[in-house]
């Protein structure tokens, strides 16, 4: 939980997006984060955050489907309660490659979006501090977090010159609380800048 | 950006008109912000009289038992488990739509994938019914799930087909509910973003998930996605593939064949788009989306229509040979004499005529085009599709091995035909809610190609044509944020 002040700059093109990022980088601000209306392309890149590694996630859940599967039927038919089916073999691997597989893929999906949700913090009831509503409509909203030696209006007019739409300082909180999207509602009393 | 997909200017664009974000958003959002029309009024009253009479012949069914079925010992699947395969072969397109087609690079997809995977959730909610219900004592329906019970604990049987299905069917729904449901989240946000009232800005809010639109969270919304769709690329054909050996692992004539699992999948592919557009031609007509369903898509699909409807068409004919081929006399007697004649013939040319015949017609470009007959031939072929498994389910089974036991006059009971007339409720009552109520098309990926593929912006493409291969390199492999104005030099 904590408060900061931040100044947000809106471009409404990616094409003018793109450069602003770099100089933004380059001139050693610091990037609290990019809104965008859809999944731009080698955004994240340019803004050199790493690869995510949620597939990876999600091979290791398929690879415990898959090992459940096996074992448990393996242990049912072979242990726990092994029934003569017209004397064919209790270890019955070809006829349980479908319901491996279908484990497989039910607890590699079930697995990574649950973990979607939690490392992006989703969830109903779920409030966030939104910078601008039209970053889930039309505009790019690029959002640098002030540290004490940021000048505010040079950032401001850097923002300016770097091709921004609309430039406004926010003072936010950065995490999530449980609360309503129609009302008011914040997790601090005073808003004081750290 | 980075690299613009390479779009040849031969390809006609995707998104009609000359659109901006705010556009596409506003277009899209444009059903949900406004009151519901008369026309919707009526179709959602129909749909839910039409569910309440498919809950009351399922009371009846549930109350007095399966006799209330015309069902009896010879044919014991009838019209239940036929409207069961038809469901879920229904089911097929959306994820076929969203999944392969997002491997496969197909651009058209993005105007019609949200609305085709929520008529596969919706159809495989109407599938589940008819075995859950076939099961007589519905109240005992959990036992085919694998829990420590106090009878042993006995387990179910893994090797039969028919514990395959309850894993594949329910793990398909929970994907496609996955997929559909994180798809989503990021254009529920930006209807709640844009929500005027109170009541619409908590409710969006809640099932919006608290979604930002950070880059991060885009990133990996990109990769989870994308792995989703390599995930069920697989699970989509094996669902078919499981149903169909409902019936091939058996060793009744008519049903014991090898040729079912892809005989099956290529019909569900083939019943499940022409579902899809019968829906979209609806949709896009009554919610004014010509310029994002255009004819383009629709053409798209009437060739995955024929191409499948052809493929079926094979196999209807593969089976004819191989019962000739095999020399075996129920194989023959079966396919020769109670298939394609008897009293059941009827049924077997009606499903030729639709499922093989009449699609042949969308080998011609003005009839693929042509939004009327499509329509149309969408119906037909579901049609073709029912009689499909009817034919095999049916005509396999009412001559046995007894003749006295035979079973020629089968008729489906009002309580039977009511079951099938309350999933029809149930599927179009969840579908008008989710036309009224969400994002019919994705908003934020008709967004992604719209700069790529929009109409505005196809023509400034065309540069890239004239570059040589050194120049597109020199282009593209440099910062990604001076690649159109190259182009634009070019």
């Amino acid at each position: 939980m904590s408060v900061k002040k931040f100044v947000v700059g809106c471009f409404d093109d990616e094409n003018v997006l793109f450069p602003a990022v770099s100089k933004v980088r380059k001139s050693g601000y610091k990037i609290h984060d990019v809104y965008t209306p859809y999944p731009v392309h080698g955004l994240d890149k340019a803004m050199g955050l790493r690869e995510t590694s949620l597939h990876t996630a999600g091979f290791i859940y398929g690879l415990t489907g898959t090992t459940t599967a096996v074992t448990f039927m393996s242990w049912v038919f072979t242990k726990d309660w092994p029934v003569n089916i017209g004397g064919k073999p209790h270890f019955a691997l070809p006829a349980w490659i479908p319901i491996i597989f279908e484990l497989t893929v039910l607890m590699a999906a079930v697995g990574m979006v649950l973990t979607f949700c939690y490392i992006c913090q989703l969830a109903p009831f779920i409030k966030k501090h939104h910078f601008h509503l039209r970053a889930t409509d039309d505009l790019f909203v690029m959002v640098i977090e002030c540290t004490d030696k940021t000048n505010e209006n040079d950032l401001k007019n850097f923002l300016a010159a770097a091709g921004a739409k609309e430039i406004n300082v926010q003072v936010a909180e950065t995490d999530w609380w449980i609360g309503r999207y129609d009302k008011e509602q914040q997790l601090y009393k005073e808003p004081s800048v750290a | 950006m980075s690299l613009i997909k390479y779009e040849s200017p031969i390809r006609e664009p995707l998104i009609d008109g000359h659109k901006t974000y705010q556009d596409v958003t506003a277009d899209i959002c444009h059903t949900i912000e406004a009151k519901p029309t008369r026309l919707w009024y009526i179709g959602f009253g129909i749909s839910v009289a039409l569910l309440m009479f498919g809950v009351y012949s399922v009371y009846r069914e549930v109350t007095y038992g399966i006799g209330q079925w015309n069902v009896n010992r010879t044919i014991g699947w009838g019209w239940d488990i036929t409207n069961f395969v038809w469901w879920v072969g229904i089911g097929h397109a959306g994820t076929l739509i969203s999944a392969i087609l997002l491997l496969f690079r197909q651009g058209w997809r993005t105007g019609v994938n949200r609305a085709a995977e929520a008529m596969t959730i919706f159809a495989v909610m109407c599938a589940g019914q008819f075995p859950i219900f076939h099961m007589g004592r519905v109240w005992m329906a959990f036992f085919t799930l694998p829990y420590p019970n106090t009878r042993g604990p006995l387990w179910p049987n893994f090797n039969s087909p028919l514990l395959w299905d309850v894993f594949a069917i329910s793990t398909y729904f929970t994907v496609s509910l996955l997929f559909w449901y994180s798809g989503l989240i990021p254009d529920l946000a930006t209807v709640r973003d844009r929500a005027k009232t109170k009541l619409r800005k908590h409710l969006y809010g809640i099932v919006a998930f608290g979604w930002t639109g950070s880059t991060k969270h885009w990133q990996r919304h990109e990769s989870l996605s994308l792995v989703l769709a390599g995930l069920s690329t697989p699970l989509v054909l094996s669902v078919h593939t499981i149903v169909s050996f409902d019936f091939a692992t058996s060793i009744v004539p008519g049903w014991h064949t090898t040729i079912f699992p892809p005989y099956f999948v290529a019909g569900a592919i083939f019943s499940g788009f022409a579902m899809v557009q019968t829906l979209m031609l609806i949709i896009r007509k009554v919610m004014n989306l010509q310029q994002y369903i255009t004819l383009g898509h629709i053409e798209a699909m009437n060739k995955v229509i024929v191409l499948t409807g052809s493929i079926v068409g094979v196999a209807y004919l593969t089976e004819l040979f191989m019962a000739w081929y095999s020399m075996g006399v129920f194989e023959q007697d079966h396919f020769f004499k109670y298939r394609i004649a008897g009293p059941y013939g009827w049924s077997y040319w009606l499903m030729m005529t639709c499922n093989v015949v009449s699609p042949q017609l969308f080998w011609f470009r003005k009839l693929r085009r042509n939004v009327a007959f499509t329509f149309i031939m969408s119906i037909v072929v579901n049609i073709g599709m029912w009689f499909e498994r009817f034919v095999i389910i049916v005509t396999s089974v009412y001559r046995d091995y007894l003749p006295s036991s035979w079973s020629i006059y089968y008729r489906p009971s009002i309580w039977e035909i009511g079951f099938y007339m309350g999933t029809f409720g149930l599927f179009f009552t969840c579908f008008f809610l989710f036309a009224k109520y969400f994002p019919v098309i994705a908003i934020a990926e008709i967004k992604h190609v719209l700069k790529t593929t929009g109409e505005t912006y196809k023509n400034e493409m065309s540069g890239l044509e004239k570059m040589t291969d050194e120049e597109f390199y020199a282009t593209t492999h440099h910062d990604h944020h001076d690649h159109s104005v190259k182009v634009a030099q070019h």
